[in-house]
């Protein structure tokens, strides 16, 4: 395939909460309970803060990085679970506030926590087959859980943008597959604000059938084995199922733990395997091979075998904030400023 | 161009009239002053009614109308009548106008109405009503409040001036030792600069107490030709000079952010008019939205030094019994800022001091006066210096 | 707020786009018709232009008596900021604490949520600055 990865641009708010302040609240061993996900703490948007606002900061990342003339982009898509409206599209509010508009099309998507790789796939569909110069995808979440839910300690926000094109290509897409069912581990019916999951059925027929089946479909299509690849990059609802999933699959922890953003920021739904796979992509040089495979509820998993290019050298990655940096911008907040913060309580005239 | 003087003033009490609708305190006002002048219904050549924002505080707009309508001046005589808007300066621009109306020689007795009634809809509401007068979509859309707009004034003149917190809170001080003296004051009581210091925050540095508050009231004068003047009154008062001037609506478009240019320039042409220099003032009503306005104000003036005007505060040359008072009706803070009526309550007090029915606050020897009233952060000023005819 | 008088504004307030009068080279923010110094001259000459997004705070406030629609962020930092090409507007200072703002600080342009219309209405976006 021609259509590769052009440019990326990641974004994570600043705000974090820790376990052990969720705990306290429930009556929880919080602590316990994060390092059984595997969690240490969870990003958290400020009050001004959304997906919109993600996906801007994440695709002028990217835009800065490439120095493409926006207007040359003719597609960008946005997927999410936590869009601000349920009807009127994030993406035309990036398309406007990157400049990229109006010739071009756009549309969000909706896919639980493989929104993201859904846009990207279509991303580079729609360059691949000429339609488009270049494309953004997009995929970014400020997920919540129910208050007193377990998915309270890890549901959080963020997101990464990736401009595609055929020129002056950074990460070659070597080939893609996707395994999709009709499995529903997790969901949210519409109008209700709080997701609901089937707790411990979100495991081996969800997460683990899917991921693991499109890894390994994957490099039977590719004919590679684990070690392979210099990075895998798995959908990471905590800090345990893509640790237990790698090894699973063969994978030494080295190979994951770069992509593995969880740990330290939380779940961030659609944003996980693309900020993962940019965590990646600022520290990769040429030749490093990438497995990256998403995930999400209801169900499916894409996968995309990923080769960096020599093109990386000439890239200026430092145009952009990293993840690494983003990641060690934090500024801890309580419960309290927490379900202010998620708007988990209602004010005044609300 | 042909002298103006006042003739007669009304003002109604300042304050929360809860009682007291806006068509009750702009004709109380109305009719005190045409009484106080002498003068009868009909011979009343026009009218000027000073009013910011009646549609959004009591869902009224066409106020001159309705002024006109009850004080009963509608059916019989027709006046024309003028509703004037330019925020915080309303009052003084539609005095302005009722001057340059009888000195081009077209009119030769005009009465200038102000009023405002800004308690019906509550302090939220209000506070964003007040605040229509800065730029809404480059100020108030992004967060902008007209306290923070003054707090940022504020931080600039502590910073490039010195001036402290405590020299602001003097201000606020000083107005209300004087407001305690005025009867139709909002706020009849003394307060120390631990009051204020110990105020809640509005909008940092500058505290509740920095700010002036919302209020109803309202206040009338009469103008006539300067030489039919005495015909209607013996202490009639002389409008000696006036300026009016604008700047930027948004406060960050100014030069700079410690003078208000609009005042300078007002000031200049006034001063010029009336042939007189800032130190000739005897006293002066000044527009004290917040405390720095007042010190922003009395350096505009040329009262004192630029960046010297917190410190006249600390030494209260600004008090009564000192160089030059200014405020004596309690200003903004103390007297009340029902937002169109101060322009004109201004005058009001002004005359009362040149005609020294100033009772206990009253400036002894005062000859000269001057007003000086504000639209938004600066976007407008006026300056006007009366005095005594005998 | 209407909904149209923040749409045709959205140029201004997503992208920092403003006018350089082509007469005197003088930058504006937010566009202007007509340069203030030029008046007739640069009459059909002021060109649209999109700023750098960095600049110094002139002067702040910390907002602890908002409008309502602005409470979520309570206190907040106020601040005009000199833009590097020279035109100054008023902007919230996010992503730090307000004790660490000063005058002089340089910030950078970022797109946040500035309000609200209620629940049910429209959400506003623009720019505020952080440091830089």
């Amino acid at each position: 395939m021609d259509a590769g990865i052009v440019s990326y641009g990641a974004y994570i708010p600043r705000y974090r909460i820790k376990p052990e302040e969720i705990g306290k609240v429930w009556g929880e061993d919080g602590a316990a309970r994060g390092k059984g996900l595997g969690i240490l703490a969870k990003s958290i948007p400020s009050p001004d803060e959304d997906v919109i606002t993600i996906s801007v900061e994440a695709a002028r990342n990217a835009l800065k990085r490439s120095g493409i003339d926006p207007q040359e982009i003719g597609a960008i898509y946005t997927g999410s679970e936590s869009h601000p409206y349920a009807v009127k599209p994030t993406s035309t509010v990036v398309a406007e506030a990157i400049m990229a508009a109006p010739d071009m099309t756009a549309a969000d998507y909706e896919f639980a926590c493989k929104a993201g790789t859904a846009a990207l796939q279509n991303v580079l569909g729609l360059v691949e087959s000429g339609m488009i110069k270049y494309g953004v995808a997009i995929g970014a979440d400020t997920s919540q859980g129910a208050p007193g839910d377990p998915l309270e300690y890890s549901a959080s926000a963020g997101g990464a943008a990736y401009l595609v094109g055929k020129e002056r290509v950074i990460a070659k897409i070597n080939g893609m597959y996707s395994y999709t069912t009709d499995t529903p581990d997790f969901w949210r019916r519409e109008g209700q604000p709080y997701p609901s999951h089937g707790g411990r059925f979100t495991g081996e027929p969800a997460y683990f059938r899917h991921v693991l089946t499109a890894a390994k479909k994957m490099m039977e299509k590719m004919g590679t084995k684990p070690e392979d690849y210099d990075y895998v990059v798995l959908h990471q609802p905590n800090g345990k199922f893509p640790r237990r999933a790698a090894k699973k699959l063969g994978f030494a922890p080295e190979q994951l733990e770069i992509g593995l953003l969880t740990p330290r920021i939380g779940n961030t739904y659609s944003g996980a395997v693309p900020l993962g796979l940019s965590a990646v992509l600022d520290i990769s040089k040429p030749g490093d091979r990438i497995l990256a495979v998403s995930f999400g509820s209801g169900a499916g998993s894409d996968a995309f075998d990923i080769t960096v290019t020599d093109e990386m050298e000439k890239f200026e990655r430092k145009r952009a904030p990293l993840v690494s940096e983003m990641v060690e911008n934090e500024v801890f907040i309580d419960y309290a400023a927490y379900v202010k913060y998620r708007k988990k309580i209602r004010r005044k005239g609300e | 161009m042909r002298d103006v003087a006042v003739i007669g003033i009304g003002i109604t009490k300042f304050g929360e009239l809860w009682e007291r609708s806006f068509r009750d305190i702009g004709i109380e006002a109305g009719i005190k002053a045409i009484g106080d002048s002498g003068i009868s219904g009909a011979d009343i050549d026009a009218l000027y009614i000073g009013n910011m924002s009646a549609g959004a505080f009591v869902n009224q707009e066409h106020v001159a109308s309705l002024i006109a309508d009850y004080v009963g001046l509608a059916q019989t005589s027709h006046v024309p009548a003028t509703r004037i808007e330019a925020a915080g300066a309303s009052g003084a621009v539609a005095f302005r106008e009722a001057f340059l109306s009888i000195a081009s020689g077209m009119h030769d007795i005009v009465v200038v109405g102000g009023a405002e009634k800004m308690t019906d809809i509550g302090d939220e509401l209000a506070n964003s009503v007040q605040a229509m007068a800065i730029d809404q979509e480059w100020e108030t859309v992004f967060g902008a409040t007209y306290a923070s707009l003054h707090a940022m004034m504020a931080r600039a003149h502590m910073e490039r001036y010195g001036t402290t917190r405590e020299q602001l809170a003097m201000v606020s001080v000083i107005n209300h030792r004087h407001g305690a003296l005025n009867p139709d004051a909002q706020f009849r009581r003394e307060i120390n600069i631990d009051t204020v210091l110990r105020s809640g925050m509005v909008a940092d540095p500058l505290r509740v107490f920095d700010m002036c508050p919302l209020s109803d009231g309202a206040a009338t004068v009469v103008l006539a030709s300067a030489d039919i003047a005495e015909k209607f009154t013996d202490k009639p008062v002389k409008i000696k000079g006036i300026g009016q001037a604008s700047d930027t609506i948004s406060l960050h478009d100014r030069r700079d952010i410690t003078t208000m240019d609009a005042t300078v320039y007002a000031a200049k042409r006034a001063y010029d008019m009336a042939g007189i220099k800032p130190e000739d003032v005897d006293f002066a009503e000044v527009y004290d939205s917040s405390t720095i306005s007042e010190i922003m104000a009395i350096e505009d003036l040329g009262f004192f030094d630029k960046g010297k005007g917190g410190k006249a505060a600390e030494d209260e040359k600004i008090a009564l019994g000192g160089e030059i008072p200014v405020n004596t009706s309690g200003g903004l803070k103390s007297r009340g800022h029902p937002v169109g009526a101060t322009g004109v309550a201004q005058i009001v007090e002004i005359v009362k001091q040149l005609r020294g029915e100033a009772d206990k606050r009253q400036v002894e020897g005062a000859k000269i006066g001057l007003a000086h009233a504000i639209g938004g952060t600066g976007g407008t000023a006026v300056v006007s210096i009366l005095e005594a005819m005998r | 707020m209407n909904m149209p008088r923040f749409w045709r504004e959205i140029s201004g307030r997503y992208n920092l786009i403003g006018s350089r009068c082509g007469n005197c080279g003088e930058y504006f923010f937010p566009k202007r018709d007509i340069c203030p110094k030029c008046h007739r001259k640069s009459m059909g000459k002021m060109e649209s232009v999109k700023f750098s997004g960095t600049g110094k705070v002139i002067s702040y406030s910390i907002v602890h008596d908002p409008h309502p629609a602005y409470s979520d962020m309570r206190p907040y930092v106020m601040a005009i900021i000199e833009l590097d090409e020279g035109p100054k507007l008023t902007s919230q200072i996010v992503d730090c604490e307000p004790e660490d703002v000063h005058t002089g600080m340089r910030v950078k342009a970022t797109f946040r949520k500035l309000a609200e219309d209620g629940k049910e209405g429209v959400i506003f976006y623009g720019y505020k600055f952080k440091p830089e």
